[in-house]
């Protein structure tokens, strides 16, 4: 019996919410028996591999197969499924993101098993196995048990406390993993991939600073991308923001956008309608910058500014650069 | 082209969430419904693609008589049938077997539906409807063009997009702005009340996940605000009260 936690890589590291859910996993591992083992598919270096057993994985397989370097969620899934297999694996875990919901979809529909996503915190493992999952856009939680003999979870970023200071250099055995991939998982061929370089994803990032049609044009996006820096923050925006153009797609954060759950969400000139709160709501603590002091995002805030954004936010970046 | 559009009958986003029954259920009463606004953008796209290439365009719901209405909006949109599966679904798995059931039945060459529901969120049905059928699967789909029998996909990934060109059929979720939404006029309107609405019963499928209890989040505490002249002070409450940073 183990826990199986695949983990997604960026450039041969495991990204910090699959991190997370390695801890998770190791702490579902220490309720159920047995041991947390991670599944890593694709380019990773050994000594990136080996900080999964700092969060409590006891093993790590690795299939470095070359056709796996690139994001496929077919052939994982199929991988996961393999390695469940062979782990005798009755929980297997990923974490919340595209990747790991159609991965998760696809191996819970091969197992036959209960699949529940966005899972917010450790289980119940008294009586049956229940989990509880953010629903409503995180305006309401629903808990579940999961009947199934195999059970898959998508968990959420911060569905556990970790204390980094705390983390020891557990020691983990690496494990070459050899899964047999099929053709039929490789029918699509990719033409090609546009990334944001040396760009903070919006779902890893632990602080983002956020702008809305305050901003008042893409050409007066400086300001905030000054405080992202001096934060160490990655940048998003409205829905209204995206569809004029303003900035990309892929920062639009909301409802029909990302949802994000960072540490802290700076809102800079968003006046907090109902579909951005609802891709917000899993922030730890959220912070509002508006001229309007009616502005409904400030009921939903821990602190306020009301004030002009281009007078507060460079006072903001060199208060934040006095940090370092 | 064949194309099923599976829509979900979710609250509006305004909608104020409650429960009764000892929080197991979700309280409808003054809540009005609409179609999940990923399956609209779906559904847009759809319309499309059958107007451009020809073929038919069946809409499904997994769910309820009070179902009807959204169905009928999906009828009056474009789409040329209906299917409602009777059941008061209660997790993602018995909805995506419905799902492949029906589908299983006809040959369909793409079957689009919204990268997750707006209820409950999950953003698997796509994944386990693929997999139970045997096709690949995609989401979240932003832009889907057809040439032929192959489908021009762009996909959101991380911090960017990929472009992926794949053999139907397929199944995919799509979000904005794979589409405009679309509004029916008055003729759709009229129409989609001649349109067929079957209405089957359910395929029996394992309970594999039950929910007990539903409960709402803790209420929101104050908001502290910080006079704008000294907005530098923020940063200090920041590492030091709220230890965020």
């Amino acid at each position: 019996m183990s826990v199986l936690i695949y983990v997604e890589l960026d450039n041969g590291s495991i990204k910090k919410t699959s991190l997370e859910a390695v801890a998770y996993g190791a702490k579902v591992a220490e309720k159920t028996g047995g041991q947390a083992v991670v599944l890593a598919l694709g380019k990773a270096d050994a000594s990136e591999l080996e900080k999964a057993g700092a969060y409590g994985a006891a093993k790590v397989l690795h299939a470095a197969n070359a056709r796996l370097e690139h994001e496929n969620s077919l052939a994982y899934a199929d991988a996961l499924v393999q390695a469940a297999a062979q782990e005798g694996s009755k929980v297997i875990i990923l974490s919340k993101s595209g990747l790991g919901d159609a991965m998760a979809a696809r191996a819970a529909a091969k197992l036959k098993a209960g699949i529940v996503s966005g899972v917010t915190a450790l289980p119940e493992t008294d009586g049956g196995f229940k989990v509880t999952r953010a629903i409503f856009t995180g305006k309401a939680f629903a808990t579940t048990e999961i009947k199934s003999d195999i059970k898959v979870l998508v968990v959420r970023k911060n569905a556990i406390e970790i204390d980094e200071a705390a983390l020891g250099s557990g020691s983990v055995a690496l494990e070459a993993f050899q899964p047999t991939l099929r053709d039929s998982d490789f029918t699509a061929s990719v033409v090609s991939v546009e990334k944001a370089d040396s760009e903070l994803s919006l779902t890893e990032a632990e602080i983002i600073v956020s702008g809305g049609r305050g901003m008042k044009g893409p050409e007066h996006w400086q300001p905030l991308i000054d405080l992202a820096k001096a934060l160490g923050a990655a940048t998003g925006c409205s829905k209204p923001v995206s569809d004029l153009d303003w900035r990309p797609h892929h920062e639009h954060i909301g409802q029909t956008g990302i949802k994000v759950a960072p540490n802290l969400y700076i809102a800079c000139g968003i006046s907090g309608a109902i579909q951005h709160l609802a891709g917000v709501n899993g922030s730890k603590c959220i912070v509002v910058i508006n001229k309007d002091p009616e502005a409904p995002f400030f009921k939903a805030a821990d602190y306020g500014i009301v004030g002009d954004v281009f007078e507060i936010l460079p006072k903001l970046t060199e208060a934040a650069k006095s940090l370092k | 082209m064949k194309i099923l559009v599976c829509i979900t009958n979710v609250p509006d986003t305004t909608a104020k969430i409650s429960f009764t029954d000892n929080d197991t259920r979700l309280n409808k009463a003054g809540v009005q419904f609409i179609i999940g606004p990923y399956d609209d953008y779906a559904l847009a796209r759809g319309v499309e693609l059958k107007e451009q290439l020809g073929g038919t365009l069946t809409v499904l719901h997994v769910g309820e008589a009070d179902a009807e209405p959204q169905i009928r909006k999906a009828l009056a949109i474009g789409a040329d049938d209906a299917i409602r599966v009777n059941a008061d679904p209660q997790d993602s798995y018995f909805v995506a077997a419905q799902i492949a059931h029906i589908a299983g039945q006809a040959s369909y060459d793409l079957i689009l539906m919204g990268r997750e529901s707006i209820d409950y969120n999950s953003g698997v049905v796509h994944g386990l409807v693929g997999e139970m059928l045997g096709i690949p699967s995609y989401s979240p789909v932003m832009k889907l063009d057809l040439d032929g029998s192959t489908a021009t996909i762009t996909r959101e990934i991380d911090g960017g997009k990929e472009v992926l060109k794949a053999p139907l059929p397929l199944v995919l979720g799509c979000q904005e702005p794979i589409a405009e939404w679309k509004i029916p006029n008055m003729r759709g309107i009229m129409t989609a009340r001649t349109k067929p609405l079957n209405v089957v019963e359910p395929v029996s499928v394992d309970d594999m996940t039950v929910p007990q209890r539903y409960k709402l989040p803790a209420p929101k505490g104050a908001c502290k605000i910080i006079p704008a002249s000294e907005a530098e002070t923020l940063i200090r409450l920041l590492q030091t009260e709220a230890k965020v940073l």
